[in-house]
């Protein structure tokens, strides 16, 4: 099954893959519900959906990693292999994942022809047949890539094509690209889609997902919208108009808000400028930054809404100095900040909820006092550094009882408490040094319904009391606290809204990365 | 190297094959500079040691220093086929020890504090691989499959062997010991000592695997990116576990070395071992990440301490400092390791 690429299309036109009405429930949740959806050769089947759609669990099964609870998954016109047989799996279909499956320390030549023989069935490996065949493949396909090189000096792209090629080598005619794009420059997106129009030339069938719906009307044919594992819409590309695929995605909202996110009522006034960033461009893995300037003042609540690698948490860490920026710069409290001192712009009256708490949050076996308190050490301590505990404690029931905090007791270590409620020290460690700017990412991401209003609500009063926010999300619930919303795709900022109630689709299409006039 | 690919190729679009051929030339040359980067730290140390003492180049000194680096050398082997599947054994220092001083004791008689059941020497030597294999066998499955973090496991497991065999030799040597038994410490080929020849022959054959087996280059992949490995369908769980039986293995291969050199066994053999083989493997390039690092790199570490604690001899420093020089020098030689070869250390 080496690379055959004249061949073209099979002469029978079975799909290279094919989900059948097929069920998976995971616990409690219903991850698909009667799903039929094929990819053909020589086609690019857009997928759809918004995060938790149902997409993922649609890829595992398609790739053989879980078994449908009803239905059946069909592959080149085949019934699905066995999951045991994993090697059956890798020759019908291939998955370039998000995260890389490169080995960075061996050549590419040898991570395309990973765990496989080139010349015959021994366990000897031919170097010499394995390279001039990688080379080839690469020359057949018009990937640019010298099969020699370490895998670990390779860009994202290269390492992207390395999983192609790989896939390609084993013979699979079935290709998925779990969002491929994500963290590719725009130059890269466009090199990506040449080489998945010439995959297509050959006969490959290819299941493009991606949130950028641009995309998708760029180099699919049809496109596949999941919504609450349910398949909403599927049909050619040119007959769905983007407004009726973003609706797909949307659905009916929920009927408290309708379509419109109600913002929360602002009280109190806007006040000066606190957080000016001015042409900030940063190069990130998790999503560069290129020219964008933002500013929040005294009492507002700026939301930079953008997707994953869209760029908008890379803004955030750059604030308060975790990653140092390229060009432009970052001014608080009218002072610019030194890049790159976390310390520093901490001490400018920052406050910080990353992204990760887990990573970044708190310290899990430390009690939620002392957790609450861990920004604010300074202020505890006096002679010699001696911490005050009972200072300590009335600060932390202070921000405990402002945050609703369910724990035991304030000794009680985080890493007991829920996730919304660990999320709550996080916020109420940030909230407790009296900051002039907050910038909170992604602060209701794995919380419960009433830890998310409380934090939300705290959110608001920290506003109205003057704090500047800048609140970085991608979960529209948490934008009704803003007075202001500035959309990011690619690095840039797209759109701005600064008019409350923000429309639901209207956000919707901006993000996603099409016009918003829609 | 590269077979002829040109013709078939040459109307397509990409990629002049004969631009890309001259890339090959150079990545090779590149590569085999890194392995190589502690040569000129040997050769200064070969300039140093003609400067100690007339007698450090003369042939019986320099067999010395390779009978004494050979057993180190096997560890050193054992211990990277395990670093580059991204675990680590601490316990081979135990197995060191504990092996040949099991065999030993079953068939020495008990006027040499032999336990006096007086086996066969060839069941002796049976006894010895078959606690490498069982002690490895322990630690992979245990650290492998039941997901015991390997700095503790394999820590308390040495702990364990080296106190098994301080119990049963109360302090005292195993000595007398049958020729067949010392044989591969004691006796010489074409007047080089078996143990450098069996130890040259170790690294050879370790190279040649891991460069030419398609298990070898798994291994290079489990250590570099475990997730892809599985997904490519390696059997990673099998490969690591394998892993660690052979390296107990030729541990305890090594120690029957050193018991052969010195025809006895202590009740201190091996202790300290570790540490010389981890900065061996680790000057040499091998990565502690896993993944990374070649057996020509980790030989070039073992001459390197070899010939250091052999100047040292021979030069008159105190014996008492002889071990902070040790460590002085080891730092030094990562360092400049890491100027010259940037990823390693």
């Amino acid at each position: 099954m080496q690379q055959d690429s004249s061949a073209g299309p099979a002469k029978v036109p079975a799909p290279v893959g094919e989900a059948e009405h097929v069920f998976k429930t995971f616990g409690e949740t219903r991850a698909l519900i009667d799903v039929s959806l094929d990819v053909r050769p020589g086609e690019c089947h857009g997928l759809v959906g918004r995060n938790g759609a149902g997409k993922s669990t649609l890829v595992s099964l398609l790739t053989g990693l879980t078994r449908p609870d009803r239905g059946s998954i069909r592959l080149e016109g085949q019934p699905a292999p066995s999951l045991a047989d994993r090697g059956a799996w890798l020759e019908r279909v291939a998955c370039v994942y998000q995260r890389s499956m490169v080995v960075p320390p061996l050549t590419v030549a040898e991570n395309v022809f990973l765990n496989r023989p080139t010349a015959g069935d021994t366990p000897l490996v031919n170097w010499g047949s394995m390279r001039s065949q990688a080379h080839e493949l690469m020359l057949d396909w018009g990937f640019d890539l010298d099969v020699d090189q370490e895998a670990g000096r390779l860009t994202v792209e290269q390492r992207q094509v390395v999983e192609i090629a790989r896939a390609l080598s084993i013979g699979a005619r079935f290709l998925i690209l779990d969002e491929p794009t994500a963290a590719l420059e725009k130059s890269a997106v466009e090199r990506l889609f040449e080489r998945v129009t010439r995959l297509r030339e050959g006969g490959v069938g290819v299941l493009y997902i991606s949130h950028h719906l641009e995309e998708i009307y760029e180099i699919c044919d049809r496109v596949s919208v999941l919504r609450d594992g349910e398949l909403v819409l599927s049909g050619a590309v040119r007959d769905i108009a983007q407004g009726s695929l973003v609706a797909a995605m949307v659905g009916s909202a929920p009927p408290r808000r309708a379509t419109e996110i109600e913002a929360v009522e602002k009280k109190g006034a806007i006040g000066e400028n606190r957080l000016v960033v001015d042409h900030l461009s940063v190069l990130s893995r998790a999503g560069s930054v290129a020219d964008v300037s933002l500013s929040v003042r005294a009492g507002e609540c700026v939301g930079l809404v953008g997707l994953d690698g869209s760029g908008s948490a890379t803004v955030a860490d750059t604030i308060v100095g975790l990653l140092k920026p390229d060009s432009g710069s970052v001014s608080i409290n009218g002072a610019p900040a030194r890049p790159g001192k976390v310390d520093a712009a901490l001490g400018r009256g920052v406050g910080y909820v990353p992204q990760d708490r887990h990573a970044r949050g708190f310290a899990p076996q430390l009690g939620v006092d002392e957790n609450l308190t861990l920004t604010v050490l300074d202020r505890l301590s006096r002679l010699l550094g001696i911490v005050s505990f009972r200072r300590r404690a009335a600060i932390a029931e202070k921000q405990s009882e402002n945050l609703q905090i369910v724990a035991h007791s304030l000794s009680q270590p985080v890493s007991s408490l829920s996730g919304g409620n660990q999320q709550k020290v996080v916020v109420g460690r940030a909230l407790a040094q009296d900051p002039s700017v907050l910038v909170v990412v992604n602060p209701t991401v794995g919380v419960d319904v009433a830890s998310k209003e409380a934090l939300l609500d705290t959110l608001a009063r920290a506003r109205d009391q003057g704090v500047a926010i800048l609140l970085v999300s991608d979960d529209f619930e948490d934008l009704r606290v803003c007075t202001r919303l500035m959309v990011m795709v690619r690095g840039r900022i797209a759109a701005v809204f600064d008019q409350a109630p923000w429309d639901r689709q209207r956000l919707i299409a901006a993000v996603e990365g099409l016009d918003v006039a829609v | 190297m590269t077979e002829p690919m040109a013709e078939k190729t040459a109307e397509r679009p990409v990629a002049a094959p004969r631009a890309m051929a001259r890339r090959d030339i150079r990545a090779v040359v590149v590569k085999f500079f890194r392995e190589l980067t502690l040569v000129p730290v040997i050769v200064v140390l070969l300039i140093a040691g003609a400067l100690v003492n007339p007698v450090f180049f003369t042939t019986s000194n320099l067999i010395n220093v390779a009978e004494g680096g050979a057993a180190l050398g096997m560890v050193v082997v054992a211990e990277s086929l395990i670093l580059l599947t991204g675990k680590f054994d601490i316990s081979l220092q135990g197995t060191f020890g504990l092996a040949p001083l099991l065999g030993a004791w079953l068939i020495a008689p008990k006027a040499s504090e032999g336990l006096g059941t007086q086996f066969s020497p060839w069941i002796g030597l049976l006894i010895v691989l078959v606690v490498g294999l069982a002690v490895g066998t322990i630690n992979g499955i245990l650290v492998v499959k039941a997901n015991f973090n390997a700095f503790i496991f394999t820590l308390a497991m040495s702990i364990l062997l080296t106190g098994l065999q301080l119990g049963w030799l109360g302090g005292s040597t195993v000595y007398n010991l049958p020729e067949v038994f010392i044989y591969l410490g004691a006796q010489s080929w074409f007047g080089i000592p078996v143990a450098i020849w069996v130890t040259v022959a170790t690294f050879a054959a370790a190279a040649l695997f891991l460069r030419y087996h398609r298990v070898g280059r798994a291994m290079y992949a489990i250590g570099g990116n475990l997730e892809a490995a599985r997904a490519a369908g390696i059997q990673v769980d099998r490969i690591r576990i394998g892993v660690f039986m052979v390296a107990s293995v030729l541990a305890a291969v090594a120690g029957l070395m050193q018991a052969g050199r010195v025809t006895a066994v202590t009740a201190g053999q091996g202790s300290n071992l570790i540490f010389g083989v981890f900065a061996a493997a680790v000057i040499g390039g091998i990565s502690l990440e896993g993944g990374r690092g070649r057996m020509v790199g980790a030989l070039t570490g073992v001459i390197l301490l070899s010939l250091v604690t052999n100047i040292l001899t021979l030069s008159n420093i105190s014996s008492t400092w002889i071990d902070a020089v040790d460590g002085a020098i080891i730092l030094i030689a990562l360092g400049l390791a890491k100027l010259i070869g940037s990823e390693r250390a």
